[in-house]
This record gives C-alpha cells, sequence and structure tokens, in this order.
C-alpha cells in the first residue's frame, strides 16, 4: 500500500492553516456590528419627548412618504457632539432628521440642543435603550436611512463626518 | 549607553546564531563539515550575549530610562519597582527578548549538558536552534527593537495596563515563555535526529527532560492565567475558551501527549514516528499560539500589542519553521525503521489511546478557535464560544479518564485480560456506586458534572495503584511523579465538575445595612469606603459572611487606574476547605438610590482546580528531578524500564 502522500498530510494542513492566517492579517476587519433590521420596516416603538418642547417620536411619525434620517445620539456622547454641524448641514440642505436621546435626562438634552442646535424634526428620550436595541443599533451616535415607507435602508455606525454628508443625501435621493 | 550595548549584544547574538546554522549546514554534506566545531562556542557566546542584552534592559526599567521607547510607553516613576522590573518582558518587545533569551540559554545549556546523543546528532539539533533563534533575532531586530530611544525623552512615562499590573501576572508571561522555548528544544531535537537518522531511545531521553520541563511550565503558566481571569475579571469564571487560553492549551494538549508517547520511544523503542509529528506539533502550535496573541486577528480580551506587521513576521516564522519541519518529516521519516512491536492491550495501548484523546481534543480546539477566520473568509460572522468547546471536548476527556483508570497499570508489551480483571470490576463498582450516590444527593445535577466527580473519584484511587505492591523506598522518582500527577488530575477535574454542577450565585443591590443570602451564607453589607493605592483610588465593601454562626470580614473592591484611566474590579474572595465566596462590588446603581451592586457566588471545591494543577506539575517536577538525580548516580537507564 502506498501511504506516501499521508506523509504530506501535516503539510497540507499548515498550508490551509497558513493561508486562512495570512487572509486574516490580510483582509482589514469589519469590528462594526451591521443591524439585522436593515432591509425590514421599522419596529414598533413610541417614545415620550426628550425634553420640553419638543415632539414625541414613534415609528409611525416616519414612514409617512417622505424619507428621513434617524439619528440616534446621547447628550454624554462626544462623536455625538462632533458630528453636529454635519446633521446641521443635512438640515440645510433640506433633509428631515429625527433624533432618539439615548440614556439621558431631559436637562441635559436641553442643555446639549442649547450649545449645539437643534437640526431635530422629533427627538424621543429612549431612557432604557429598549428602541435602541430593538433597532439593533449597538452604540451612539448612529444614523439610519428610512425611506418613505418606514423601511430601514442603510445603517452608518459612527459619528457622522463633512464626507459622509453627500454619501447620505445621494442615499436619501436614491429612496424616491 | 547601555542601550546601545544591549542592542551591540543583540547584533552579535543574531551573528552567533547565523554561524551555528551555517556550519550545521556544512553537516548535511557528505563531508566531515569543516565548520563543525565552532557549533558548540557560538552556542555558548549567543547565549551570554543574549543574557547580557536582557538584563541591560532590565536595568533601563530598573532605573526607568525613559529616554528609551520602550521604558517610556510602558513603565512610570511612580510605578512600584516589583512592577518595573516586570515591565521589562510586559510588553511585546522586552517579551520577545525574554522568548530569544531563554531560547539561547537553552541552546547553551544543550551545547554543555547534552552527552547521551551521538555528536552529529547534538551538532544538527544546535544548527536547528541556531536557525530558530534566527529568525527570532531578525523579528526583534527588524520590527521589534528594545532598545530604541526616544527623542526628547518624557518626564514621566505612559503606565502599564493596569490589568497587568499583578504579581500573579508578572510572572505568567514567562512561565508560558519557558514551556514555549522548552518545546522549541524538541522540536530542534526532532529535526536533529530526523537529519541525522538518529530517532531512537537516546534520542527520546534526551529530549525528555526538555518536553517533561516545558510541560511543568505551561502547566503552571496555563493553572496561573486561570486563576488570574477568576479573580481579576470578576465574572467569576475560571475558563472562557477565549483564543488566547486556547493558544496556551493547544500546546499543553500536544506536550502532554508528547511526553507520554516520548516515554513509550525512550523505553520501548516503539512509537517513533508518531513521536516525531507530535514534537513538531507541540512546537507548531506554541509558535501558534505566540502568533494568535501578537496578530490580533482573534478577537480576545488579552490582546494586547496588536499589530499586523509582526503578526505577518510571526506567521512567516511559523509558516517557515512548520513547513520545512514537516517537508524534512514527509521526506526523512522513511528511513526511520518500525518501532518494537507491541499487542493493543499493554502499557504501550494506554499510552496511544492517551495519545489519540489527547490529539481529538486539540484538533477540536484548533477547529474551534480558527473556524471564526474561516467563517469570516466566506463572509460570516461567528464567534465559537463554550457551547461548543464544552459539548465536543469533555466526551473525549471522559473517555480519556476512563483510559486512565488502566492504563498505567498494564504491562509493557502484551499483557491479559485476566491480570486485571478484579481491578475492572473494582474500577467499574467505584464508578457506579459515586455515580448513584451523586445522583441521590443532588439529581438536579448534570450529566457531565455527575460523570465528572464519579469519574475522579475513581481516578483519585486508580492513580495510586502503580504503587501497590512496590517497595515505596526503592520506586523510582518517575513512578512517584506519574501517580501524583494523575492523582492530580483527578483532584481537578473534581474542582471543575463541582464548580460547574453546584455553583450558585445572587446578583442584587445592596443598601448599607442590608444583606443578602448565598447557598446558606449571610453577607451583609456594612458599608462601602474609599481607599487609595500607589496610582489607584477603589470604591471598597465592608462585608461580613455568616454562615453556622462563623463570621468572615469581605473587603471587594471597584478599583479606577489614573494612568491609563480604567476600571478594574478585585473580587473578595473567602476560602473554606470546601470551595470559596467570591464577592464583586461595583459602582452605585445610576438612579442614585444609594444602592451598590453586589454580586455573590459560592463556588464549591473551586480552588481543587488549581490545587490539582499544581500536583500535576509537582508530579512531572519529581520526575525530571528523579531522572536528573538518578543519571548523576548511575549510567542513563530509563527508569521506566527498570519495572
Amino acid at each position: 500500500m502506498n501511504r506516501s502522500w499521508l506523509l504530506w498530510a501535516p503539510l497540507a494542513v499548515t498550508a490551509c492553516i497558513g493561508g486562512l492566517a495570512t487572509y486574516g492579517l490580510v483582509v482589514p476587519k469589519d469590528e462594526q456590528v451591521r443591524s439585522a433590521m436593515i432591509g425590514q420596516k421599522l419596529p414598533e416603538f413610541a417614545l415620550p419627548p426628550a425634553t420640553q418642547g419638543v415632539l414625541p417620536l414613534s415609528n409611525t411619525d416616519m414612514g409617512d412618504g417622505k424619507p428621513r434620517l434617524l439619528n440616534i445620539f446621547a447628550s454624554w456622547c462626544i462623536p455625538c457632539k462632533a458630528e453636529a454641524p454635519q446633521l446641521e448641514a443635512l438640515e440645510a440642505a433640506g433633509v428631515e432628521i429625527d433624533g432618539i436621546a439615548i440614556r439621558d435626562r431631559p436637562e441635559d438634552v436641553a442643555a446639549f440642543l442649547d450649545e449645539f442646535g437643534n437640526p431635530y424634526r422629533r427627538i424621543g428620550g429612549d431612557s432604557e435603550m429598549a428602541v435602541q436595541l430593538k433597532l439593533g443599533s449597538s452604540g451612539v451616535p448612529e444614523t439610519y436611512v428610512i425611506a418613505a415607507d418606514g423601511t430601514i435602508l442603510f445603517q452608518h455606525i459612527g459619528d457622522i463626518r463633512t464626507e459622509h454628508v453627500p454619501m447620505l443625501i445621494e442615499k436619501l435621493k436614491a429612496t424616491k | 549607553m547601555i542601550a546601545e550595548a544591549g542592542l551591540a549584544a543583540l547584533w552579535l547574538a543574531a551573528s552567533m546564531a547565523l554561524i551555528q546554522f551555517i556550519a550545521g549546514l556544512t553537516l548535511l554534506r557528505a563531508g566531515t563539515g569543516l565548520l563543525v566545531p565552532l557549533i558548540k562556542p557560538a552556542a555558548y557566546v549567543q547565549g551570554a550575549l543574549c543574557t547580557f542584552a536582557f538584563f541591560a534592559l532590565m536595568w533601563l526599567f530598573y532605573v526607568t530610562d525613559l529616554s528609551v521607547l520602550l521604558v517610556a510607553n510602558n513603565s512610570h516613576i511612580d510605578k512600584p519597582l516589583i512592577f518595573k522590573l516586570a515591565g521589562t518582558w510586559g510588553n511585546h518587545e522586552g517579551s520577545m527578548l525574554l522568548w530569544v533569551t531563554i531560547l539561547s540559554v537553552s541552546g547553551s545549556a544543550i551545547a554543555f549538558l547534552e552527552k547521551r546523543i551521538e555528536a552529529k546528532t547534538l551538532s544538527a539539533t544546535l544548527a536547528v536552534q541556531g536557525f530558530l533563534a534566527l529568525g527570532f533575532f531578525a523579528f526583534l531586530l527588524f520590527s521589534s527593537n528594545p532598545f530604541e530611544r526616544l527623542v526628547p525623552a518624557p518626564i514621566a512615562g505612559a503606565g502599564l495596563n493596569p490589568l497587568l499590573q499583578d504579581v500573579g501576572l508578572a510572572f505568567h508571561p514567562p512561565t508560558l515563555y519557558f514551556g514555549y522555548v522548552g518545546l522549541s528544544i524538541a522540536f530542534s531535537f526532532a529535526v536533529g535526529a530526523l537529519l541525522t537518522n538518529q530517532v531512537g531511545p537516546a534520542f527520546a531521553r534526551a529530549m525528555r527532560p526538555w518536553v517533561l520541563g516545558a510541560w511543568i511550565f505551561l502547566t503552571i503558566g496555563i493553572a496561573a492565567g486561570s486563576y488570574w481571569a477568576y479573580y481579576e475579571l470578576g465574572w467569576g469564571g475560571w475558563w472562557f475558551w477565549d483564543p488566547v487560553e486556547n493558544a496556551s492549551l493547544m500546546p499543553w494538549l500536544a506536550a502532554t501527549a508528547l511526553l507520554h508517547s516520548v516515554s513509550v520511544l525512550a523505553s520501548r523503542n516503539a512509537l517513533r514516528a508518531w513521536t516525531i509529528m507530535l514534537a513538531l506539533v507541540a512546537f507548531a502550535m506554541s509558535m501558534a499560539g505566540t502568533f494568535l496573541v501578537r496578530s490580533g486577528i482573534l478577537t480576545s480580551v488579552h490582546a494586547f500589542a496588536v499589530d499586523p506587521e509582526r503578526g505577518s513576521f510571526i506567521l512567516a516564522l511559523m509558516l517557515l519553521y512548520t513547513g520545512l519541519a514537516f517537508v524534512i518529516f514527509a521526506l526523512r521519516i522513511g528511513t526511520v525503521k518500525q518501532g518494537e512491536p507491541f499487542q493493543l492491550l499493554s502499557r504501550e495501548g494506554g499510552i496511544v489511546a492517551n495519545n489519540i484523546f489527547l490529539s481529538v481534543i486539540l484538533a477540536v480546539v484548533l477547529i474551534g478557535t480558527l473556524y471564526p477566520l474561516a467563517a469570516e473568509a466566506v463572509g460570516d460572522k461567528i464567534s465559537v464560544g463554550p457551547p461548543y468547546f464544552n459539548k465536543a471536548t469533555v466526551p473525549v476527556a471522559v473517555l480519556l479518564m476512563l483510559a486512565l483508570l488502566v492504563g498505567p497499570l498494564l504491562r509493557w508489551r502484551r499483557d491479559d485480560l485476566g491480570r486485571l480483571k478484579y481491578w475492572f470490576i473494582g474500577a467499574a463498582a467505584i464508578l457506579l456506586l459515586s455515580c448513584l450516590a451523586i445522583w441521590k444527593f443532588a439529581p438536579e445535577i448534570g450529566i457531565f458534572p455527575l460523570l465528572g466527580i464519579a469519574l475522579s473519584i475513581a481516578l483519585a484511587v486508580a492513580a495510586w495503584m502503580p504503587l501497590r505492591g512496590r517497595k515505596l523506598l526503592r520506586t523510582p522518582a518517575p513512578v512517584f511523579g506519574m501517580v501524583i500527577a494523575h492523582f492530580g488530575l483527578a483532584v481537578s477535574v473534581f474542582g471543575m465538575a463541582a464548580e460547574s454542577g453546584f455553583s450558585s450565585e445572587t446578583l442584587t443591590a445592596l443598601a448599607p445595612g442590608e444583606s443578602a443570602k448565598v447557598a446558606g451564607w449571610e453577607v451583609k453589607l456594612n458599608d462601602v469606603n474609599p481607599v487609595a493605592g500607589d496610582n489607584w483610588v477603589a470604591v471598597e465593601g465592608d462585608m461580613v459572611a455568616a454562615k453556622n454562626g462563623n463570621e468572615f470580614v469581605l473587603h471587594p473592591q471597584s478599583r479606577h487606574f489614573f494612568t491609563p484611566p480604567m476600571q478594574t474590579s478585585e473580587a473578595a474572595l473567602l476560602t473554606r476547605w470546601n470551595g470559596q465566596l467570591y464577592a464583586v462590588i461595583a459602582q452605585p446603581d445610576q438612579e442614585g438610590d444609594g444602592r451598590w451592586q453586589v454580586r455573590l457566588w459560592w463556588k464549591p471545591f473551586v480552588t481543587f482546580i488549581w490545587f490539582g494543577a499544581l500536583l500535576i506539575a509537582l508530579g512531572g517536577a519529581i520526575a525530571l528531578l528523579g531522572r536528573m538525580f538518578r543519571r548523576t548516580k548511575k549510567p542513563a537507564r530509563s527508569a521506566w524500564q527498570a519495572e
């Protein structure tokens, strides 16, 4: 019986592991956890106003025939402060933005809006992260593109930088 | 100045390794090997230079010379002295220097001490050793220079990860390195013996102490790491099947198998090709472990020094060494003659069973560790966790334990069932009775904890059986070593099974003055106080745990470090003979109603896990020292052969 090919098996296994490891090193790692909700309708929720003087937010407020951005933020989140000018720019470009404030206090949200401006149409307060979890979001800030019929089309993880603004506007336009 | 001297010493040591390798190559050619006489002196000088470089780095850490980049990044003028010194190897560059230093010093030791194998085989072994060292020198000098300067020098230093600021952990990595390097020597011996066609008992006896030593260090290193994770991470678990834990477990599994098969080769001249294979695999696993830790390609709590360039370097070294070794294996193993025959029911057969089960566990762990990577390659994101590992490894471990009840009692070459039938019946009876008793006492316990406890009870008896009928004073030390190590395994498995079958847990929020109950203990939170250490502040719970009228004070802490800012939890452990009470306090509830989150566990017999591991290592040490002592007294004759 000729078993000499068997002697090369360890080398073959090593080569496979090596190939796998090389792949792991070369291919950039996507550390972000994408929401499983992309492509689905918004989950049902109804949030109270995040602070005095803003409108509450429920899923029926979106998907009313107009595509919008849904921005998840918090007054205690530093990247959220950094993305505020970009949200203002989007609003100035005619984009409607709804917000959800995560684990926040009304007075802190008010102070945040005073300092960084209020680009939002409505802001729901999600003090227990319940809606955030339903959306499949794992952090703040995150921004979703919601289609005119309420479908979640796209999830942007992390703060919106200047270079992301045209991309988001494109995505919104593409929904029409 | 010191830094430059250290660097120069490293370059010189690398050139010594090169000389060793080139001189070894001349050996391969049919001639006598013109440069061969250079090999031993080169090995000595290489060891001395590396030792110098390592102590130079340690000196720089001792005086906290912040003009050295590594010191500035990893030390701090306010750090306690012991951690300053531990900082020498508590980082990527320093730990690689330690690796190479141990490698070189071991090379010198082989050159100086090894007299049993043929001169040619020894030269080949040292040449392989030089080739290995050369790769790591290149790694140090080209991509991880520990002596790099920083201009201008900072005034304070950037601290050390506070999680790593722990006496246990200061000694955990070097312990594992001793293990990994020991296996590199087994690797060099194996390749040397293959190249010079000397795979036989003499080679096995030369290799065995290194395997045994490596295995002892790996055992201690893994146990220490497990205990550290247990009390420092505050999750109450002692093994998480984290990729980096697996990275240290895989070489251990291979080394355990190798340790057993090398004994067969040394005593009985059987299992030749298999022993060589295991020696290569064991070192390949050490390299893979180093690669997994350093490259950060798998997500792990341990991932420090994540750097793709270094990852690629180690990967290249791993593939080079392992690949070349397997090529040599495939080409040369045909020249290794069949070893002595044996029957299935024999000591050899038992050890083959041990090897098969250990190899299966190793394969299961390897596949589970690499699977997420393979899944990612086809576009899936998966993490493989304890459910897979436990389900896949525990049944094999049960078979391994069953084999261990009988294996050490078997005779070499062949044995007959009749001789052992009473012991078979006895062992089965102990197993069955233990199962029934546990089941009666705790019917809700799972099948594996039940089997684990029953098997460990049976093994605790079976482990001592090889001493039956022997004159204890004349019994060779390695037999005692084996008995103690197997008994240690029983102790350790008992702890694991009891902990996983009978732990109880309470998670609650307590205001000062309130109390909570867990497993018959009443734990009262008296007060919470701020405390401060060298470079941290903490809130400390003042708790009293009471059971049966006895009271004990517990002080769990939630620590906050400044450089770098980080939160850690210091669990309070109350150790009783039959288990541990484990208390963790967290920062106050967000609501701010004056309650503190408190988590309590009662973990029955959990300390047995680590005591068992220490016994296993002790058994190894007794066998190792016994052999070394014997060798100086009498000419080489295997202790196990003496049976």
